[in-house]
């Protein structure tokens, strides 16, 4: 792997959103950014950051197992059977098995993760998360040398999905990342918003979040995490290989071929809101090194 | 008495222009709620109003065209709500423009950009320009002063608008949905009938 990050925060420093966000401002300073002149607007960025309220994040979402209105997930996925809850991770791991969701995350530390979330469809919130870094899971798991990829499932229960008997995507839903993508610190695995579990329709027991890609990156009620050497296959790009690749990372300058990426509609503004410019990784540069030499206008 | 008869016979007394004013109260109450941010309006307002205005003027152009096959399959005969259900599409789909432009990408600029770069914009676009001449033309004196023969041939405008509507819907959606092909499908259907119908027509003079 040409370049992997390492996390060198212990989990002493966790939680409350000030703490947070200075942590950030140190894992950006850490990083060693070449371009010093994107970190102020990283600082920037993070100060604006007021999270949408949870009615806001709980009643508007895109869950196509659930149904394509944007309501649809709000008023279906009380269906979802999520306990109990098992995941079961393979591939090129030390520890492969069936574990029990609890059993996998025993040991590992919740942190709160105030994020922006940028859909592909060119809305956006903010989000209290609780999560737990991803980074964290895969080293329990044990990660082989030859892994290069991460590769999610979500959840089928076909007689509680009315999107899966629609056939809307080619269900299961799959998701991948690049390795360091993956461990990349702010990479997280989601079990709860504003210090609640997290609700069905926002993707319960547990999701991946990760922040600088696209919302439809962030697979939600994850069965299955593979480790693997070659790139997975990924639902959106099987769908739609024009319109949805494997990075799909936040990027104002490449336009989605059918709407603008260049700015968004923040959720919570009313009528009248205003559109704001996006930011490019959704105003997480720190990530951008993980992208160096190549070029994000082809590798989208 | 027959079926068709009765319910012909119920409408003889009803009046045609009070369709406008349940149209344009209809998207006053939409627009009052999504000001509000009541129900479906809740979370995202802006997209969700300019959606339900454009699936109201979907519907609304579709039932248009299905006033013919209804008279000639059924006897029921709203050939004089026709104009209204006609015009009140077009105020919807100026309604749904309206929110496009002001609410949604705010700029003129970016409406022509959308235009032009978006497929689905321009094929929605398109639609909407075509509707125009026909609203305009939709009174007695515009028929009067065109002539019955050259009015009905403008107004076959309404058949290619009501099916690049439906592909403006489908090319727009995500994933694979039902909803726009069956709009598509009826559109296309109820337009071919017409052809079909004229093509007999012809054979059997
Ligand atoms: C005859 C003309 C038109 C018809 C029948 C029509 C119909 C529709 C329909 C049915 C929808 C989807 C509603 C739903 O999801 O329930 C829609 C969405 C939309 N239409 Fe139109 N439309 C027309 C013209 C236009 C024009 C002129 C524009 C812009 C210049 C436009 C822009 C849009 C946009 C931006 C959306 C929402 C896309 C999204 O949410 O991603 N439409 N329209």
């Amino acid at each position: 792997m040409a370049y992997r990050w390492k996390n060198t925060l212990t989990h002493a420093d966790i939680t409350p959103k000030a703490a947070y966000l200075n942590r950030r401002q140190i894992l950006a300073g850490a990083a060693g950014l070449g371009a010093i002149g994107l970190v102020p607007r990283a600082a920037d960025a993070q100060a604006g950051l007021e999270p949408n309220t949870l009615e806001e994040i709980r009643s508007y979402n895109n869950f196509y197992e659930f149904g394509t209105g944007k309501g649809d997930p709000a008023a279906n996925a009380h269906q979802l059977v999520t306990a109990p809850w098992s995941i079961k991770v393979d591939g090129m791991v030390d520890r492969p098995g069936d574990y029990a969701l609890g059993d996998l995350l025993a040991g590992l530390t919740v942190e709160d993760r105030i994020y922006r979330f940028r859909c592909v469809e060119a809305w956006s919130m903010v989000i209290p998360w609780n999560g737990i870094e991803l980074a964290d899971i895969l080293n329990k798991v044990g990660v082989q040398s030859g892994a290069r990829y991460v590769a999610f499932e979500t959840v089928v229960q076909p007689e509680n999905m009315i999107g899966v008997q629609r056939r809307v995507l080619d269900f299961p839903y799959v998701e991948g990342l690049r390795l360091d993508e993956a461990m990349h610190p702010l990479t997280i695995m989601a079990t709860g918003i504003y210090g609640e579990p997290i609700a069905n329709q926002n993707g319960a027991p547990i999701r991946l979040v990760v922040p600088w890609k696209y919302g439809f990156k962030s697979i939600k009620s994850i069965v299955r995490i593979t480790l693997t050497d070659q790139e997975p296959p990924i639902s959106w790009n099987i769908a739609n290989a024009r319109e949805y690749g494997f990075y799909s990372n936040v990027n104002p300058n490449v336009d989605h071929p059918r709407w603008s990426q260049a700015s968004e509609r923040r959720i919570g503004g009313g009528l009248f809101a205003a559109r704001q410019d996006t930011l490019m990784f959704n105003g997480y540069p720190e990530v951008a090194p993980l992208y160096d030499g190549m070029d994000l206008s082809v590798f989208i | 008495m027959t079926l068709s008869a009765t319910v012909n016979g119920a409408l003889r007394n009803v009046r045609a222009w009070p369709l406008y004013g349940i149209a344009a109260t209809y998207a006053a109450w939409e627009f009052w709620r999504a000001v509000n941010q009541q129900g479906p309006y809740l979370v995202e307002p802006i997209n969700v109003l300019e959606r339900t205005y454009g699936e109201i003027a979907l519907i609304l152009l579709v039932a248009g065209l299905l006033v013919t096959p209804l008279r000639q399959w059924t006897g029921v005969n709203l050939i004089k709500f026709r104009r209204a259900i006609g015009l009140c599409a077009f105020f919807f789909v100026l309604a749904h423009f309206l929110v496009f432009a002001v609410l949604d990408v705010q700029s003129l600029g970016r409406v022509w950009t959308e235009t032009v770069k978006r497929p689905y914009v321009t094929v929605g676009m398109l639609a909407f320009v075509l509707l125009i001449p026909l609203a305009v033309t939709s009174n007695n004196l515009s028929i009067r002063k065109m002539g019955a023969a050259a009015w009905r041939q403008l107004h076959k405008l309404s058949y290619v608008a009501v099916i690049l509507g439906a592909l403006h819907y489908l090319w727009l959606s995500r994933g694979f949905q039902v909803e726009p092909l069956v709009y598509l499908v009826l559109s296309i259907g109820l337009v071919a009938l017409r052809y079909r119908h004229v093509a007999w027509r012809k054979q059997a003079a």
